[in-house]
C-alpha cells in the first residue's frame, strides 16, 4: 500500500514535470509549426524574474506570475523581431531560436553572475508510512491539471481561442474574414513563452538558479512533444501521463539517470510505431 | 577512373572550372609549405583546426545536401573520443594499435549511427522532430558521461572519470620502418591530418556528384516526389546519416589524439551548436563553403575566445540568427550563388 501510494506520487510528479515543461514548446509548435529551441531559456527567465521579485518581498504566487508575464512580453517581442520572419522555413526557424538560446544563456551569465540564491521550497512535507512528500510537489501536480484545463477553456470557449484555431487550420481563410492573423500569432508564441515563464517560475523554489537551467527541462519537453504530436489536448497530456509512468518508474528502480534514458529509448522506440506522435495517430485514426 | 575524376564536378558542387583547380593547387600548396613557414606551436593549433572540419563536412552532407538537420554530431564526436580513448590506453599504442582504434572508433559511431538512423528514418520523422531526438541523446550522453565519476566506472585499465573526463591517451602512431612514428601534434600530425581533410573533402566531391549525391538533394527539395520516382528514401537519408555521423567520429579520435583527453562537456549543448553554426553561417549548400568557412568560422572564434570569452558564444548566437535572416544560404556560399545567378542571366541575356 505504501509503496503503491509511492509509486503514485512519483509518477504525478513525473507528470507534472513532463506537462509543465513542455506546455509551451507544445503550444507553439501545435499552433505555429515552430520548433522553439529557446524554449528553455523563457523557462529560465522565469524562474529569475520569480526569485528577484520574491527577494523584494512579493508573495510567490505573484512572482510566479510576473515571471510568466515577462517571459511573455519577452516571447512577444522576439516574434516581432526574428520569428515572424520565418514562418514556413522550420528548419531555419530552429536554427534562429537555437542562437537566440546561445545569446540568452551567455548573456544572463555575463550579465548577472553563475547563480542566483535561491528561495526555499514553501510549505514543508507530510510523512507517510515512512516516506516523506514535500506539500509544493503536490501542488505542482495540481498546478500541472488546472493548466491543461484552462488552455482547454482558452482554446475551446473563447474568442480568442476560436480565432487562434482559424488562422492555424487555414490562414487564408481567416484573413479573408478579417482576422488579424499576426496577431495572433504573435499572441500565441507569446502564450506559450509565458507558459514557459510559469513553468520556471513554479520550479524556482525547488532548484538551483543558474543560467544553464533550462537545459533540465529542454530534454523532457522534447520528448513530451515528440510522443504527443502537434495537438496539445489529445496529446500532449496522454504523452506526458504515458512518459511520467515510465521515467518515475526507472526512475525508482535505478535513478535519475536511468528515468532519463528510459525516457529517450521511450521516444526513439515510439516515433518508429507513431511517427505523427499520439494526436496524429488518433487523428489519422478519427479521420479513417 | 576517368569517370570517377569527372565526378569531382558537377551539379552539386559551386567550385568548378580551371580557375577553382587553380586556387585549389595553389592553396593546397600554400597548406603543404605552411609548417615551413611558421613555428611549431601554430603548426598544433592548425591541426586543431583541421580535426573540426570532418565534422562539419559531414554535417554539410547530412543537412545541406540530404535536407534532414542533426543536431547530435557531437554524440557521435564523443562517442568515437571516448573508444578511442578507452583502447588506447587499455591496448597501448604499440605496433600501430592506435590506428586501429581510429578505426574502431570510427566504426563504431557508424554502428551506433546505423541503429539510430533506423528508428529515425525507417520510422519516418519529419524534419523538425530529426533535430530533437538527436539533441536529446546528445544530451542524456553527456549527462551520462557525467556520472561516471566513480571508480566503478572503468573499462579495463581505462577509467571515464565523470565530469573531469579522460586524459594521457596515447597520440596518434604510424608504424615505421625502424620504428613507430608518432603523431604529436606537430608537422607529423599536420600531414596526416590535412592529407585526410583532402581525402575527405574530394571524396565527398565525388560522393555528392553522383547519382547518390542527385538523389539526396532530389529527397531534401522534395521528399514526396524522389519517392514518387521509385527511390527508397529511407535509404538514402540513413546512408547520409551513417557517413556524415563517421566523419564526426573521425573528428572526435582526431581531437581526441591531439588533446590527448576527452571530456563530457564536448557533446553538451553548447559544444552541440558549435557545428551547426559552423555549417550553418558557412552555407550549407556547398562543401567548399562548408570547408572554407568553418576554418575561418574557428579561427574568429578562437581569436574571440583569446580576448573577450565570455562573448564568444554571445557573438556565435547572433552570427546565426542573423545569417538566418539575412544570408539564409551562408554568409560564403550565399554570395557566390547571387554571383554565379547573375553571370547565368548575363549569358541567357546574350
Amino acid at each position: 500500500m505504501t509503496d503503491l501510494i509511492n509509486l503514485l506520487y512519483q509518477c504525478g510528479d513525473a507528470f507534472a514535470f513532463l506537462v509543465l515543461s513542455s506546455l509551451g514548446l507544445a503550444v507553439i509548435f501545435g499552433m505555429m509549426g515552430v520548433i522553439n529551441l529557446a524554449h528553455g531559456e523563457f523557462i529560465m527567465c522565469g524562474a529569475y524574474v520569480t526569485v528577484s521579485v520574491t527577494r523584494l518581498g512579493v508573495p510567490l504566487p505573484f512572482a510566479i506570475l510576473s515571471g510568466a508575464l515577462v517571459a511573455g512580453i519577452v516571447g512577444i517581442a522576439l516574434e516581432r523581431l526574428v520569428i515572424r520572419h520565418l514562418y514556413g522555413r522550420p528548419l531555419d526557424s530552429i536554427v534562429a531560436t537555437w542562437g537566440i538560446s546561445l545569446i540568452a544563456t551567455q548573456g544572463t551569465l555575463i550579465v548577472l553572475g553563475s547563480s542566483l540564491p535561491g528561495i526555499g521550497t514553501p510549505f514543508g512535507s507530510v510523512p507517510f508510512g515512512g516516506y516523506s512528500y514535500p506539500i509544493y510537489r503536490l501542488v505542482l501536480i495540481g498546478a500541472a491539471v488546472l493548466l491543461l484545463v484552462g488552455l482547454y477553456i482558452l482554446f475551446n470557449a473563447t474568442r480568442y481561442g476560436t480565432v487562434a484555431r482559424a488562422t492555424i487550420q487555414v490562414p487564408h481563410m481567416a484573413e479573408a474574414l478579417g482576422v488579424d492573423t499576426r496577431l495572433v500569432y504573435s499572441l500565441t508564441f507569446g502564450l506559450g513563452a509565458a507558459l514557459a515563464g510559469l513553468t520556471g517560475g513554479l520550479y524556482a523554489p525547488t532548484m538551483t538558479i543558474v543560467p544553464t537551467m533550462g537545459a533540465t527541462f529542454l530534454m523532457e519537453a522534447f520528448a513530451t512533444v515528440v510522443i504527443g504530436g502537434a495537438d496539445v489536448f489529445i496529446g500532449t497530456a496522454p504523452a506526458a501521463a504515458a512518459l511520467g509512468v515510465i521515467k518515475a518508474v526507472a526512475t525508482s528502480w535505478e535513478g535519475q539517470l536511468a528515468g532519463q534514458i528510459a525516457l529517450l529509448v521511450a521516444v526513439i522506440a515510439m516515433i518508429r510505431i507513431l511517427p505523427n506522435g499520439v494526436s496524429g495517430w488518433l487523428l489519422q485514426k478519427r479521420s479513417s | 577512373m576517368i569517370r570517377l575524376i569527372h565526378l569531382l564536378e558537377g551539379p552539386q558542387t559551386l567550385g568548378r572550372g580551371r580557375l577553382f583547380w587553380a586556387g585549389f593547387i595553389l592553396v593546397l600548396l600554400i597548406a603543404i609549405g605552411f609548417p615551413v613557414m611558421t613555428d611549431g606551436y601554430t603548426v598544433g593549433n592548425t591541426v586543431y583546426f583541421l580535426d573540426w572540419v570532418f565534422m562539419a563536412l559531414g554535417l554539410c552532407l547530412i543537412w545541406g545536401y540530404c535536407g534532414a538537420l542533426s543536431f547530435g554530431q557531437t554524440a557521435f564526436f564523443g562517442l568515437s573520443g571516448y573508444v578511442y580513448g578507452v583502447m588506447t590506453v587499455d591496448l597501448g599504442s604499440a605496433h600501430g594499435l592506435t590506428i586501429a582504434a581510429l578505426l574502431a572508433s570510427v566504426v563504431v559511431s557508424a554502428l551506433f549511427a546505423t541503429v539510430l538512423g533506423y528508428f529515425m528514418f525507417f520510422g519516418r520523422i519529419s524534419g523538425v522532430f530529426l533535430g530533437i531526438v538527436t539533441l536529446s541523446i546528445t544530451l542524456v550522453f553527456e549527462r551520462f558521461m557525467s556520472q561516471t565519476a566513480g571508480p566503478e566506472w572503468h573499462i579495463g585499465k581505462a577509467r571515464l572519470n565523470g565530469y573531469n573526463g579522460m586524459n594521457n591517451m596515447p597520440p596518434l602512431t604510424l608504424p615505421w620502418f625502424g620504428g613507430d612514428l608518432v603523431l604529436f601534434p606537430d608537422i607529423g600530425l599536420y600531414y596526416f591530418v590535412l592529407a585526410l581533410v583532402v581525402l575527405v573533402y574530394l571524396g565527398l566531391r565525388m560522393l555528392v556528384n553522383s547519382r547518390f549525391g542527385n538523389v539526396l538533394v532530389a529527397i531534401r527539395e522534395n521528399p514526396e516526389r524522389a519517392e514518387m520516382l521509385g527511390y527508397d528514401i529511407r535509404r538514402y537519408q540513413l546512408a547520409a546519416f551513417v557517413i556524415g555521423s563517421a566523419l564526426a567520429g573521425l573528428s572526435g579520435t582526431l581531437y581526441t589524439s591531439w588533446g590527448q583527453y576527452i571530456t563530457p562537456s564536448s557533446m553538451g549543448l553548447a559544444a552541440a551548436a558549435l557545428p551547426i553554426v559552423w555549417v550553418a553561417v558557412s552555407g550549407r549548400g556547398d562543401l567548399t563553403a562548408t570547408l572554407v568557412g568553418t576554418l575561418i568560422v574557428l579561427a574568429g572564434f578562437q581569436a574571440l575566445t583569446i580576448y573577450g570569452s565570455q562573448y564568444a558564444l554571445v557573438v556565435m548566437g547572433f552570427l546565426l540568427v542573423v545569417t538566418v535572416l539575412v544570408a539564409p544560404q551562408g554568409l560564403i556560399a550565399g554570395p557566390i550563388y547571387t554571383l554565379l545567378r547573375r553571370r547565368l542571366r548575363r549569358d541567357d541575356a546574350l
